[in-house]
């Protein structure tokens, strides 16, 4: 069986571009999302939450808003049955991080960041829930703040926790970078800056909550992670198996619902009230509160040999976690790992450092420390290749990791890295080049690599279970805790049970994300829900399919192995054929199960020591090579995309529409990161929430994103696929970076490359 | 106040606030919720719907203002209980993904391929422009409309 669907030319729907179940209901709009749902007796709930950065809690006074015909309930901090919440590493794992990350669900004596929540409030309408909003009484004593993480790792800053604001360190040191500097050819130095950023998806944070009739406290929100139910236990103090967290599709996460958003606050207002609530996020709550991308500060100095060869590189970078940890320590250790690029580096030294600030907190986003990085040593690379006169494609290509190489952390890549090829498929994808249309328009191209973990950290020992079962008609259901957030993860698995159990797509229906009836299989982040539900449906279907056959080769006559599922029947090697719903009845009639619960353990090891490069850190990795064509109008300093292709080795296509789409859509969130979005910040106020004011990318402002897709066949995931969500967002900043110095030998060195930067760049403005 | 309305072709006569808008009409009161909200200020298109045939960002629109006007949402695009071409278009194509923004791009569309039915890439982006999508880049939006246009599905 392994062998028999292992090559491309033997499946017959893994690797095709399959109509997702979920494309043809959202067109008609029968999709609930987490806000398309009401019950009977339903409440509707609002936050009070801080105008201030940092400021003490000198009075809450809810006693009128509490007193307002239609008002259910009104919480503050002490109402709250235990008000700290974990908001590091969920999901289905075993082990926690370094860190212990926590906030106050409520806060209590202090605020630490605009937005942060105050109070809750329950009403009849959500007219007076807003209104009983403002009608809480709260007296702000207004502390000094630090806002830049310089500024709070200074000497005498004001500590925004009881402890300093170093949240979290990492260090790498392999080689002897000094001496390696000293010998190089050419040593480029370069100090880069990249910007706050928002997820920005398109369905605000959402959820209604309610007590099931059997006692079970339910939320159903809008969610990457319905793990999530354990901590809102804890805050509720009442069993783990209270709680029941039913995951919607989601209108959109890239990361900003992987950390809880509603799903505290309905749980205590339902537990409080008795009743059904509700809680819809506003736009300019979504964006005043929500944790966001890092911005980092980035200082390289890179030096190259004559062959254009990397020989040392020194890596500096700070972060601003804001106001609380969340996941800052883990996405700057990714920063850490992947800092020196997907490149043979024999000498690297890394000092990463995240503090905390009274700016909006930070955590997960789409690339997830990643994506900072790139900017920087693919900007690097670039100026070591002009410097020696070397062409982009060539300068990657003597540079690229190769299989058996080993990482600055001191992990063996053991996969295929295709970063060559990637290079010449993105660059040649390109086509030929733009004429300048004037004068005082030039055009340029330039390239970016990456590269992206898929899967988690090995040390949390992640995992995912799934369960596929045979109705007596034939048709199929599988049941997966996997989230799914518009990718098609849920239809990728149908794919998956489809190809091992030979059933039509059209007679698998799917339930996921419901924690409390379908199996766990941890978070739709990091890259990793087609690999681990994936293979955790993968497995399953496959010892589902090997009892059956089983059975049928008992019906038959014949070995087990001679049998193939297809088409909704059982064949064997002669041609004979058998329905698969006489093959059930007979299952029920010996008592062999239709239906089979399976785990994929993902590869686990124990935490290693980065400084001393002592291993693995993560599963395996996606590489990408992508090539964008700039037009810049030297008069204005404005960039116009012209052209952009973005190759990525994807192991195996399970849906290349899916994929393509993956690629796409990362691509030009990775343009908007690189072009136009910043979330500004002013002294820790947030002057950019609304859509009219925090800009994200329409179609009038990005080309087409021609797809390159690469199927290597190495990758760790089902049918030998690689994780493909966040890959795609990494290479765009640079991409376009490169193409401007290409066109105008200027080299921008902060995001977002807005006009005026550019202008200023090329001597328009003093 | 009385809201007078021609819903997907039927009359309706509904009691609302006089600070309502249509979004929450449809939504809050009327329970259709083929209707999205994304920002409630007019710039993501989520919340599109046709009126009078023009395409409008239902939380902008005041529902006690809108006596007797003709009022389409995704539902109203339904053809004998069967997909209309363009939805099927979307579909075949991949220019779904999280599905938020597809009910307002379909709108949309629609209403621009009435006042310009063979268009090129380029226009049909801009046409696209007030719809945001942050899942796909657009460029599968594009091709399914493109394909649409060329009649792939039956459209003539």
């Amino acid at each position: 069986m392994t062998d028999a669907v292992a090559t491309r030319d033997a499946l017959r729907i893994v690797g095709q571009p399959v109509v997702r179940h979920d494309a043809r209901d959202k067109v008609v709009a029968a999709t609930a999302y987490a806000a398309d749902w009401a019950l009977p007796g339903m409440l509707h709930a609002a936050v009070l939450r801080s105008p201030y950065p940092s400021a003490r809690i000198v009075r809450l006074e809810t006693k009128r808003a509490t007193a307002m015909a239609g008002v259910a309930v009104v919480l503050t901090a002490k109402d709250v049955p235990r008000n700290t919440l974990a908001t590091d590493v969920p999901g289905q794992t075993t082990a926690v991080g370094p860190l212990r990350a926590t906030l106050h669900v409520l806060a209590e004596d202090r605020v630490r960041h605009q937005g942060e929540p105050v109070a809750l409030v329950a009403a009849e309408t959500l007219e007076l829930a807003r209104d009983a909003v403002e009608a809480i009484e709260v007296e702000y004593e207004v502390t000094p703040g630090v806002f830049t993480p310089e500024a709070a790792l200074a000497p005498g800053a004001p500590p925004v926790h009881g402890t300093g604001n170093l949240l979290a360190q990492w260090r790498i040191a392999r080689g002897d970078v000094a001496k390696a500097l000293a010998g190089a050819n050419v040593v480029v130095e370069g100090e880069y800056t990249t910007q706050l950023v928002d997820a920005a998806y398109l369905e605000p944070e959402s959820g209604v909550a309610w007590i099931d009739s059997d006692g079970v406290i339910t939320i159903r929100l809008s969610t990457q992670v319905i793990e999530h139910f354990r901590d809102v236990a804890e805050v509720l103090q009442v069993p783990q198996n209270r709680v029941r967290v039913i995951g919607t599709y989601l209108g959109g996460g890239f990361g900003g619902k992987e950390d809880v958003t509603v799903e505290a606050y309905l749980g205590l207002l339902t537990l409080k009230t008795g009743r059904p609530v509700k809680m819809v996020w506003t736009r300019q709550e979504s964006l005043l509160s929500r944790a966001k991308r890092h911005p980092y500060r980035l200082r390289y100095r890179t030096g190259a040999n004559a062959h254009g060869e990397i020989v040392a590189q020194q890596i500096e970078l700070l972060a601003d976690a804001g106001a609380y940890a969340y996941l800052s320590a883990l996405v700057l250790l990714y920063s850490t790992v992947t800092a020196a690029g997907p490149y043979r580096v024999p000498a690297v030294e890394v000092d990463a450092r995240v503090a905390y600030t009274n700016n909006p907190p930070t955590s997960a986003m789409r690339g997830f420390g990643a994506m900072q990085t790139v900017f920087a040593y693919e900007s690097q690379l670039d100026r070591v290749a002009r410097a020696l006169g070397m062409d982009p494609v060539a300068v990657r290509r003597v540079n690229a990791l190769r299989r058996g190489d080993t990482l600055p952390v001191g992990q063996v890549i053991e996969t295929h890295v295709a970063i060559p090829e990637l290079c010449e498929r993105a660059w040649a994808a390109l086509g030929p080049p733009t004429a300048a249309r004037a004068p005082h328009i030039k055009v340029g191209r330039g390239l970016a690599c990456n590269f992206q973990p898929y899967g988690r950290i090995v040390w949390l020992h992640d995992w995912a279970s799934a369960w596929v079962g045979f109705e007596m008609d034939g048709s199929l259901v599988i049941r997966c805790g996997c989230p799914d957030v518009g990718g098609g993860q849920a239809s990728s698995l149908c794919q998956i049970a489809a190809e091992v159990l030979g059933v039509t797509l059209t007679r698998i229906s799917v339930h996921v994300s419901d924690s409390a009836l379908t199996p766990l299989a941890g978070t739709t982040t990091a890259s990793r829900q087609l690999y681990m539900s994936g293979n955790a449906v993968l497995k399953t279907a496959r010892e589902l399919r090997a009892g059956l056959l089983g059975v049928a080769a008992a019906m038959l006559g014949g070995d087990a192995d001679d049998l193939d599922m297809d088409e909704d029947r059982v064949v064997t090697r002669d041609g004979r054929t058998l329905a698969i719903a006489g093959l059930l009845a007979e299952c029920a009639r010996v008592g062999v199960p239709r239906s089979h619960l399976g785990v994929y353990h993902a590869p686990a090891g124990e935490p290693v020591d980065l400084a001393t490069g002592s291993g693995k850190v993560f599963p395996d990795y996606t590489f990408g090579a992508h090539a964008a064509e700039v037009e810049v109008d030297t008069e204005t300093g404005l960039v116009r995309v012209l052209g952009y292709a973005a190759a990525h080795d994807v192991g195996r296509a399970i849906n290349p529409q899916s994929v393509e789409g993956q690629i796409q859509g990362g691509a030009v969130q990775g343009l908007g990161y690189g072009l136009m979005e910043e979330v500004v910040v002013e002294n820790g106020i947030n002057l950019t929430t609304s859509f009219a004011t925090y800009l994200i990318p329409t179609a009038a402002d990005v080309p087409d994103v021609r797809a390159v897709v690469v199927e290597s066949g190495e990758g760790l995931g089902p049918f030998n696929a690689r994780g493909i969500g966040e890959p795609p967002i990494g290479p765009p900043a640079a991409a376009i970076a490169n193409a401007i110095e290409a066109a105008t030998g200027a080299r921008i060195t902060r995001l977002p490359i807005t006009a005026e930067r550019v202008a200023r760049a090329l001597g328009l403005l003093d | 106040m009385i809201a007078r309305l021609v819903l997907n072709g039927r009359p309706r006569e509904v009691e609302v606030r006089p600070n309502q808008t249509l979004l929450e009409l449809l939504r809050d009161t009327l329970g259709i919720f083929d209707v999205k909200e994304g920002c409630d200020e007019g710039v993501c298109g989520v919340c599109t719907v046709l009126l009078d045939g023009r395409p409008v960002s239902s939380c902008l629109v005041l529902a006690a203002g809108l006596r007797g006007r003709a009022v389409v949402t995704l539902r109203g695009l339904e053809r004998n209980g069967g997909l209309h071409p363009l939805q099927e278009a979307f579909v075949r194509h991949g220019a779904v993904q999280c599905g938020f923004c597809t009910p307002g791009m379909l709108l949309t569309t629609l209403a621009f391929l009435e006042r310009e039915p063979r268009p090129d890439r380029e226009a049909i982006r801009a046409a696209l422009e007030g719809n945001l999508c942050r899942c796909t880049g657009y460029t599968k939006i594009v091709d399914a409309v493109e394909a649409y246009v060329r009649g792939e599905l039956g459209h003539d």
